[in-house]
């Protein structure tokens, strides 16, 4: 099959590559650009592990032509810490004890992410339904819900 | 079409490890020139937190600071010997496992220690923050680094330790019947509320309030980590969860996450948890363990409920809108039950 040429911007930086048609952007991540922290779940868009922005959006990966992101911003959990310093998020699922087996988690983060950049306040309710199309295991969600709402009033605080 | 509101009640008695055949857990622990100590585990943390929970009484244990522990459980083929994670066993075998070793270490320690400062080891003590020096005079001191730097260059020795935990196969008495499968009980007992539709079978959890008996909390937000998640998966096996959503033929079992379900964040109530402690004898520093029985009050308690509030009593799981709506049609309608 013959390969398209893909460039789009992988967390600041651009990216150049040849694709086969029909590959899915997790696939262009984890296997050609080594960037891990996107899981594969369940492949069909049903656990959310997969979850990235794409200019500014939570989308699915594993359900995302890789083509379709051409010219565009991609953002994954390798690109949200600033240097050494975690974002907000990440240092409330640490404190809050919000991550077991740890699956989950980077969708989960990106899922909230693309709340909290829209909507810095959430309500519990909006929480919810942020993260309502990802599956987590181990927490029975509480822990995560408390960490979204305990990041944004974090930076409400730094504001 | 009503909503009925019912409450059910559930306790537990949880054995802590197996015994089929003897139910042993391996641990090496060893000090390397830096001072730092590692475990080698086989057990593997799935997230519950067990190499938390043993580097925790690795520390304790050896008398050295906890970030100076690092809990090492990569290989199966390599490290030494466990039976797994299952069971709520990690906290109980494992834990008592490498509470040996880090005492064996700990006497290797104190003897190179003593050694280096020209006393007996049985006048020596750890300040738990990385000193050993004798008692009642701390200025007569060495550090722990130290002493695991005399002990690689100049003593000739390792600073390490060896520890196994075995409950022995129970074998059943042929008299009587009686066996002893494990050597320590955990309990909970556990309140749920729920809302159940009589016009569609539909069961919302309200709430749920707990009471668990875990032995020592060796660390409370561990502990309260598992039970909140545990309780989801209760809830989640109670009513949802099934490879079986229509009939029982593998071929009709679910395909993705659409057919296979559990709850969604959107579900979840409040749960309002008390942890009792009454450490285990056996227990390393009394831990047992919350392990598997987060989650087993849950479903009784839930069945219970439903029937409290429709008086239909739902024997198998999990507890479909489709079960309780034939069962509510079968009595020919909701028969709600008094209110304890």
């Amino acid at each position: 099959m013959a390969k398209t040429p893909l460039q789009f911007r992988h967390n600041g930086r651009d990216v150049a590559l040849f694709v086969d048609g029909g590959t899915n952007l997790l696939a262009v991540l984890r296997e050609m650009l080594g960037d891990v922290t996107p899981k594969f779940g369940c492949g069909q868009g049903g656990c959310g592990a997969c979850t990235v922005l794409i200019d500014g959006d939570a989308h699915l990966s594993c359900l995302t032509l890789a083509e379709t992101v051409e010219g565009r911003a991609v953002e994954t959990l390798d690109g949200i810490k600033s240097g050494p310093n975690l974002h907000p998020l990440q240092r409330a699922f640490a404190e809050g004890f919000a991550a077991q087996c740890g699956y989950c988690t980077p969708g989960m983060l990106m899922a909230a992410k693309a709340l909290l950049d829209r909507n810095p306040q959430p309500s519990r309710e909006q929480v919810v339904e942020a993260i309502s199309g990802n599956i987590c295991r181990c927490t029975g969600y509480e822990p995560i819900i408390n960490a979204v709402l305990a990041a944004a009033s974090s930076s409400r605080a730094s504001a | 079409m009503t909503r009925h509101r019912g409450r059910g009640m559930a306790a537990i008695n949880y054995p802590i490890g197996m015994n089929l055949g003897g139910d042993p857990s391996q641990a090496l622990v060893h000090s390397n020139p830096s001072g730092k100590f590692t475990v080698a585990l086989s057990s593997i943390d799935l997230g519950q937190g067990m190499k938390s929970v043993t580097r925790q009484i690795c520390a304790e244990t050896l008398g050295v600071p906890v970030e100076d522990v690092y809990v090492d459980t990569a290989d199966s083929d390599t490290g030494p010997h466990c039976m797994g994670s299952f069971a709520s066993r990690g906290t109980h075998r494992v834990g008592n496992a490498v509470m040996a070793a880090a005492k064996e270490a700990r006497g290797v320690m104190m003897e190179a220690a003593a050694e280096e400062l020209e006393v007996n080891a049985s006048d020596l003590e750890t300040d738990g923050r990385g000193n050993i020096h004798v008692k009642g005079a701390p200025h007569r001191s060495i550090s722990v680094k130290d002493v695991a730097i005399a002990a690689q260059f100049r003593q000739g020795k390792t600073i390490s330790g060896r520890g196994i935990f075995l409950v022995p196969l129970s074998d059943v008495d042929p008299e009587t019947g009686e066996m002893s499968p494990a050597t320590c009980y955990a309990h909970a007992c556990l309140v749920a509320e729920v809302d159940v539709d009589d016009e569609t079978g539909e069961v919302g959890v309200v709430r749920m309030d707990s009471a668990y008996e875990l032995g020592r909390a060796l660390n409370p937000r561990l502990v309260e980590q598992q039970l909140v998640g545990g309780a989801w998966m209760g809830m989640s096996h109670a009513l949802y969860e099934t490879t079986e959503p229509y009939y029982p033929d593998p071929r009709q079992g679910p395909r993705d996450f659409v057919e296979y379900l559990m709850p969604g964040p959107g579900d979840i109530c409040p749960h309002d948890i008390a942890v009792l402690e009454r450490p285990a004898p056996d227990g390393p520093f009394g831990g047992k363990g919350p392990g598997e029985m987060c989650a087993n009050p849950v479903l009784p308690a839930i069945a219970n409920a439903i029937f409290n509030a429709v008086g239909v009593r739902i024997d198998e799981l999990p507890i479909t809108p489709e079960k309780v709506l034939r069962a509510i049609k079968a009595q020919g309608g909701a028969r709600p039950q008094t209110r304890r």
